[in-house]
């Protein structure tokens, strides 16, 4: 091994580690608002890198026609509710509003010469069909079911992954997909060769961790997210709807998840169950990071991503047992620090 | 002893419904390879392969609390050493293991020591922490075997083992679809009745104290690590076995089985079926595998298409379940037949409990000698200091009672002297050895028992069971002697002590029911009575009158007079002032986590500062 090709690989790790940590954070964020383990994180990933691709090649998009769907159902569960309220409950605000940005967004998809409207345009439009899938999830799957034991809600997060998934195949069918990168080129950094796609990853990374830095620290939606973190009963005695507080953390998560798909589709073919692997991954940086610790578990995403580049070097049939394996340290460190014993909620 | 004691009949009566099922089912299992089609048998096959994983998680999921995702992994486990063990040369096994190359039951024993090491190195790791970590761990580990399956070259990557040959055991070769059935159907069996010995058992009743009871368990003696592992040990054995039958079954292996999805499919016929019943796992079992095969057929028609579009199917039917009927259809079919028996009331023991063995008691500490001492206790929760150096100590028969506003610190100060939280500085003496920052399970150990001010019971446990948790270190019978009910002599022993506590505080009747079907009074007295059975010497009592009606407040000062009697250190915090005052031998008031007075009833009744921190000073 030269010093060329463990730059090569040194950037591969951090590309892809770049993108475990935006997982981890996402992971973690919606855990802390709605005690959510959310699995189909990874299929916000994959929907997101398949829509560009399908786009790219000229294929039809079909991701609108589900979210139109979920965007109907939650619809309807918010007229029965408002309904066997007696009108006594208000209508709620914001399915509504996503009911119509599907409804668009399918229409685009149906009327654009998707191919040729350009990269910028098409990544917008992946972004408007996506993020809205994080809201609609929460609505119809989690939001009657919110204040459950968190087994439970670990077993419905489990069962939505799982028909997400069937539901890619039959959107997306089993080939795998590969975007065009943002652009080709290369730069020479001492002995290395650095692409622009790396650049792009890190800068996308950062400004997005700053971003919601800001969030949290700066907006009211971000404090009381926060707020709802801390103590869930407090947030919500204070006046912070748990309802809100869950959407706006889904909405987040499809956020982070459709931008790391779009970064990622063109550096590794995606397939419509590649989503799982890679929020896979995001977990375990967060468990590096205890599920509590953001900067812990960035870091703990980035090592992953270089564990996970060099293994693929050195013994590439054995890359994803690797990677998993060293969760093993991990659980045994956390397992001798932790003395006490609690009851679950 | 007399089988017929009374706990014991109570006991096989509220489970009887159970067993008779158990009885039910040998000769269905007989008889029933005599009426289905070849097709029909290998799907029963299969059915009662995915059964016998199936009640592994109902053990594990349904009455442990805990999830596993990875189950398929030790199914995978279990088939690859079947398949190995079977097929390969003595020359290729690893040495010490060609000697039994060719040997079934070699192959299951195999099978058993792999999954036991692994789901050991993977429960000592994760069954500490949070829930969450378990399934997370499951999944890591689940994916990983799966690819480690697919690359080994001796196992064939992904084209699997081929060819392993008929089963053949003491002679008998069972290579017809029947012989499979009765086999994996008398293992199905086997198994169902020791899940059920275990569940009605001393080390049971821990793992069924899992779910919501944890910290209520360990300070009975319970090592709640211990009771998840053996769950999840046990569900783990029934998983690896069905491997080894799947293998001379099928007649092949290859890793495609043993992946994540089948293992999280393994979770959602636990689920479907019911968690909470051992026949869940058959309904859910055969319920998701004849779906499955249904949907096959049909949804490729439908959609035009060929893929595992049945998962989608799969995954909405748990979002269903999970929201309109958590226990499943068999807990529904359970419910519903259970609404129509009538409620059954046992009469009280009387003489049957003289047949039972007594448990040893141990010898109480001399009278006057101090049992208790705190030394400069102080706790700190971030800035607020919820207990500020307080000391004091209590003698055996004496009842020293701790008093104050609400907010003072008492239920802070409890949940250090039970060892349930451990002081931020300062030294708590019991018995002449330092116990603070010990876990509780020591030092109920050593004779500390304690009530809680939220009560902790087991709500769908009888109260004679929640009574038998509290004697849990009384009694030494494990997993094993439960599983082949070798433990029914101390169990019966453990039982009549409950039994006779029960008694003791005047619930005898309600031996039977739900103890979350009692009302709170009789709940707290419910919780003295699990204190009592543990054979305590220092009571800690935490608003044991609260919610008692005027008799029964009486009746326990009675009690709690008598314990005093026969030499027993009593800790109460107590609001009602009548109650401490007439019971206590001294008074210790706390306010803001101040230790402000000491001494008799009559001298703190009449304490400037006391009367302040109560009434409020005077300007």
């Amino acid at each position: 091994m030269n010093m060329q090709i463990v730059m090569l690989l040194g950037q591969d790790g951090v590309t892809n580690g770049a993108v475990y940590a935006l997982l981890a954070l996402s992971i973690m964020l919606v855990f802390s608002v709605t005690r959510i383990l959310l699995i189909p994180q990874g299929e916000f990933v994959a929907f997101a890198a398949l829509t560009m691709a399908a786009m790219q090649s000229g294929r039809a998009v079909q991701l609108g026609w589900l979210v139109f769907a979920l965007a109907v159902v939650a619809t309807l569960m918010d007229a029965a509710k408002v309904w066997r309220s007696k009108g006594r409950e208000p209508w709620p605000h914001g399915t509504l509003g996503l009911l119509a940005v599907a409804a668009l967004a399918l229409v685009l998809t149906k009327v654009l010469p998707l191919d040729r409207i350009g990269m910028f345009a098409q990544a917008l439009l992946t972004i408007a069909l996506v993020v809205p899938l994080g809201p609609l999830l929460y609505r119809v799957f989690f939001q009657a079911i919110a204040a459950a034991h968190s087994l439970v809600l670990l077993i419905v997060s489990i069962a939505v992954h799982v028909a997400l998934v069937g539901t890619g195949l039959l959107m997306f069918g089993p080939e795998g997909g590969k975007t065009e990168p943002f652009s080709d080129a290369f730069f020479e950094i001492g002995p290395a060769m650095i692409a622009s796609q790396t650049l792009w990853v890190i800068a996308a990374t950062l400004a997005l961790m700053g971003g919601l830095w800001v969030f949290f620290g700066k907006t009211l939606y971000g404090r009381a997210l926060q707020a709802t973190a801390v103590n869930r009963l407090g947030a919500e005695l204070v006046g912070i709807s748990p309802d809100l507080a869950g959407r706006a953390s889904f909405t987040l998560a499809a956020a982070i998840g459709v931008l790391s798909g779009i970064l990622i589709a063109p550096i590794t073919t995606i397939y419509y169950d590649s989503g799982f692997i890679i929020s896979l991954k995001g977990f375990v940086g967060a468990i590096i990071g205890g599920l509590t610790s953001f900067p812990v578990a960035a870091l703990g995403a980035l090592f992953i991503g270089q564990a996970e580049a060099f293994s693929t070097f050195w013994a590439s049939s054995y890359k994803e047992v690797i990677v998993f394996t060293l969760l093993l340290p991990v659980l045994v460190w956390r397992s001798l620090a932790h003395t006490r014993v609690e009851d679950e909620e | 002893m007399s089988p017929l004691a009374l706990p014991h009949r109570a006991r096989t009566f509220l489970r009887a419904p159970a067993r008779w099922s158990v009885v039910a089912a040998i000769p269905i299992v007989a008889l029933l390879p005599l009426v289905l089609t070849d097709y029909q048998v290998t799907l029963a096959d299969n059915i009662g392969i995915a059964a016998l994983v199936t009640l592994g998680l109902v053990l594990l999921t349904g009455v442990g609390g805990m999830t596993s995702f990875g189950q398929a992994a030790f199914v995978g486990i279990g088939a690859y050493s079947a398949a190995v063990m079977a097929t390969f040369q003595p020359a290729d096994l690893p040495f010490g293991l060609s000697f039994f190359a060719g040997s079934p039951i070699a192959g299951l024993v195999l099978g058993l020591v792999i999954t036991l090491s692994v789901a050991g190195i993977l429960g000592a790791i994760t069954l500490r922490l949070s829930g969450h970590y378990l399934p997370l761990g499951t999944i890591a580990w689940g994916l990983s075997l799966y690819y480690l399956f697919g690359t080994i070259e001796a196992f064939g990557g992904h084209t699997g083992i081929s060819g392993i040959p008929a089963l053949s055991l003491f002679g008998i070769t069972l290579d017809r679809g029947e012989e499979l059935f009765r086999l994996i159907w008398g293992v199905v069996i086997v198994a169902v009745i020791v899940t059920l010995n275990l569940l009605d058992s001393r080390p049971g009743r821990a793992i069924r104290a899992l779910r919501g009871g944890q910290i209520m368990a360990e300070s009975m003696g319970v090592d709640t690590f211990r009771a998840k592992m053996t769950a999840f040990l046990t569900a783990a054995v029934f998983a690896s076995i069905a491997g080894w039958l799947y293998a001379h079954t099928q007649r092949f292996v290859a890793p495609a089985p043993f992946s994540l999805q089948a293992g999280i499919d393994y979770m959602f016929m636990a689920l479907i079926g019911g968690v909470g019943q051992v026949w869940g796992a058959v309904v859910g079992a055969a319920t998701v595998v004849m779906l499955k095969e249904w949907l096959q057929d049909l949804l490729p028609h439908l959609l035009g298409r060929v893929g595992n579009f049945e998962q989608i199917v799969f995954g909405l039917l748990i979002v269903v379940v999970m929201r309109e009927m958590s226990s499943g259809l068999t807990g529904r079919l359970v419910e519903a037949v259970r609404a129509r028996l009538p409620r059954v009331s046992i009469a009280p023991a009387g003489a049957d409990l003289a047949a039972v063995e007594p448990l040893p008691r141990c010898p109480m500490p001399p009278r006057g000698t101090t049992i208790l001492e705190a030394r400069g206790v102080t706790r700190r929760f971030g800035g607020l200091v919820a207990n500020d150096d307080l000391s004091f100590s209590v003698a055996a028969g004496e009842i020293l009672a701790v008093i104050g506003p609400n907010g003072a610190g008492k239920s802070t100060l409890f949940n250090q002297l039970s060892c349930v939280d451990a002081p931020t500085s300062g030294e708590i003496v019991f018995r002449d050895r330092r116990i603070d920052g010990l876990p509780s399970r020591e030092v109920a150990k050593d004779g500390l028992a304690r009530t809680f001010q939220h009560v902790k019971l087991l709500p769908t446990m009888s109260a004679l069971e929640n009574v038998a948790l509290g004697a849990h270190l009384r009694g030494s019978d494990g997993i094993a002697a439960a599983m082949l009910r070798l433990d029914r002599a101390e169990e019966a022993s453990l039982l009549a002590e409950a039994e006779r506590q029960l008694t003791r505080v005047g619930l005898g009747e309600y031996a039977a029911a739900e103890a979350g079907s009692l009302a709170l009074g009789q709940q707290r007295i419910l919780e003295i009575a699990r204190a009592l059975a543990s054979d305590p010497c220092l009571l800690l009592l935490d608003e044991p009158a609260a919610g008692l009606r005027f008799r029964e407040k009486e009746a326990l000062a009675e009690l709690l007079g008598r314990l005093r009697a026969e030499g027993m250190a009593i800790v109460l915090v107590e609001h009602d002032m009548d109650f401490v005052m007439e019971l206590a031998d001294r008074v210790l008031v706390v306010d803001f986590g101040r230790q402000i007075a000491e001494g008799l009833p009559a001298e703190i009744q009449s304490n400037p500062a006391v009367l302040e921190a109560y009434l409020g000073g005077v300007e």
